[in-house]
């Protein structure tokens, strides 16, 4: 039953995120994106981690797609102008990318991996587990990670800020 | 297998039972809202059909059912009769963990049945929260399938007022999960049992009463009701992000609308106001030797307080005139914002310096 889940949601995630990059309409890579998110919150669902499944929708399809559509609606794009030649930059990422695939899958197949150390998660809280871990081993990343997103915010304020023009001193 | 069955059919007949009972509710209120509106502005409502007007739901009803679907020239068509559903599926399917009555279990064909509640899962509020920020995509897809430049403005402006507002209703809830410490419903409520200072809006140390203002306003906003309802502002967009839709699309469009209302009603209620919870300790049926029967009770406070929202929201639609558009955002981002934060750390301290001194 559970590799017959994962079966399914892995598929559709595989199908969908290639529809993302096929698709010559942008709305309909969004919407491709959106069903894809949706199956990651599946997976995490076949792995008990419904916290981060909720927290997968709430913030990626429910905020950054809808910002996603909004742009795309807003700029109104042409098909010809969104398809530069990008195979070059494309073979650059996904050369590498594609030696690193098989060079893991060749890894894994000599050796299992071992096995990551386990949350206890009897009382079946595992918002209360993620939250412990988050903010007791992971607290230093935790910290990490939310000043680069306090930088960005920053730099977006910045770059998006006009300048006002000085009044001509009377 | 007969056991997954069975399992199945309990689960499908709750699942029928509370969806009618939304879809009777969205009735009703279509109803309800033009008399409330008419009494407030000394009108009779509807009179016409059935006596003192009460079948006009079902005269509406048909009307829009018979009525010609019509799908503009240069639409997407895909799209257009996606918009609809994407619209009403998510409105609906956030009933599943909203706890209607008093946290029992009942056996069953020797299972373990709760009859208030259709799924009681432990992260029943971002749950809800989840599946309300969905229900946007049908909103914005509607607007652009259309092929109108009226319901693209209307799409875009509420996709932005969504998002904007999505981020208080969540943030002013955070104060109530402090409290309570979980994201199941079912549990939120069962903390408040024992009388209305035990409900998190009144409860001590901390009272959500900044949280719950900010909560009912963002509500108001994120169903796009007046005097937020700039996706659909009449005056400036023609009727916003579904001008083009007639017949079922957009019946679609209106009862997602309507049920999102009741929605956030019974979130409101659930969190704030003690759910099913009566406002004293336990209840007079119990009292009197009814213990049996004391869930009729509990349905009965929960309807009545969800009710109550639903009478909140016509009484601001007949009150209040539509905001700007910038006043939207800056009342959303630099008022509301601000005070769901600040509340957050609030209750943070005091359940802080409350648990050391317990």
């Amino acid at each position: 039953m559970d590799h017959l889940f994962f079966g399914y949601f892995a598929g559709v995630i595989a199908l969908t995120a290639v529809l993302v990059v096929a698709f010559r309409n942008p709305i309909y890579s969004a919407l491709s994106l959106l069903i894809m998110f949706f199956h990651v919150a599946g997976l995490y669902v076949t792995l008990h981690a419904e916290f981060l499944a909720a927290v997968q929708i709430i913030v990626y399809a429910g905020a950054i797609l809808v910002l996603y559509l909004f742009v795309v609606m807003l700029l109104n794009l042409k098909t010809d102008d969104r398809y530069h030649s990008q195979w070059r930059a494309a073979g650059f990422v996904g050369g590498p990318l594609l030696i690193e695939f098989l060079v893991l899958l060749a890894g894994s197949l000599a050796a299992p991996p071992a096995a990551l150390p386990r949350v206890d998660i009897e009382t079946g809280d595992n918002t209360m587990a993620i939250g412990e871990t988050l903010f007791s081993t992971y607290l230093f990343p935790f910290e990490v990670a939310s000043l680069i997103l306090l930088v960005a915010m920053i730099g977006a304020i910045v770059l998006a800020k006009r300048e006002v023009p000085e009044t001509p001193a009377s | 297998m007969t056991e997954l069955s069975l399992r199945l059919a309990v689960s499908l007949a709750q699942i029928a039972a509370v969806m009618g009972i939304v879809m009777l509710t969205v009735m009703i209120l279509t109803l309800a809202e033009r008399k409330v509106l008419g009494w407030m502005q000394d009108r009779m409502g509807p009179m016409e059909v059935g006596p003192y007007g009460i079948l006009q739901p079902i005269a509406d009803g048909l009307k829009l059912f018979f009525k010609e679907d019509i799908v503009p020239a240069g639409a997407n068509k895909f799209m257009f009769s996606l918009a609809p559903i994407l619209a009403m599926v998510p409105a609906l399917i956030g009933f599943a963990v909203i706890p209607f009555g008093p946290n029992e279990t009942i056996q069953l064909f020797g299972m373990t049945i709760k009859p208030f509640v259709i799924s009681d899962i432990n992260i029943g509020v971002l749950y809800i929260l989840a599946f309300a920020s969905i229900g946007a995509y049908g909103i914005i897809l509607g607007g652009w399938a259309s092929n109108s430049k009226y319901s693209l403005l209307g799409g875009l402006r509420s996709a932005a007022q969504i998002i904007s507002y999505e981020l208080n209703v969540g943030l002013a809830i955070v104060g109530v999960l402090i409290m309570s410490g979980s994201l199941s419903l079912v549990k939120i409520t069962d903390a408040q049992a024992g009388g209305f200072w035990h409900w998190y809006v009144f409860a001590f140390p901390a009272p959500q009463i900044f949280a719950f203002v900010v909560y009912v306003i963002s509500a108001v906003a994120e169903t796009n009701r007046v005097p937020f309802d700039l996706p659909e502002a009449e005056s400036e967009l023609v009727a916003g992000f579904f001008t083009e839709y007639s017949g079922m699309r957009f019946a679609f469009f209106f009862i997602a609308e309507y049920a999102n209302m009741v929605l956030v009603s019974c979130v409101a209620a659930a969190l704030f106001l003690g759910g099913w919870n009566a406002p004293y300790p336990g209840t007079i049926l119990a009292h009197i030797g009814l213990e049996p029967f004391a869930w009729i009770e509990g349905v009965a406070w929960f309807t009545v307080k969800v009710y109550g929202f639903l009478f909140l929201f016509f009484w601001l639609r007949a009150t209040l005139p539509r905001l700007r558009y910038d006043q939207l955002m800056k009342f959303g981002w630099k008022v509301m914002l601000p005070i769901a934060l600040a509340n957050i750390v609030v209750t943070a301290i005091a359940m802080y310096i409350y648990n050391q001194f317990k």
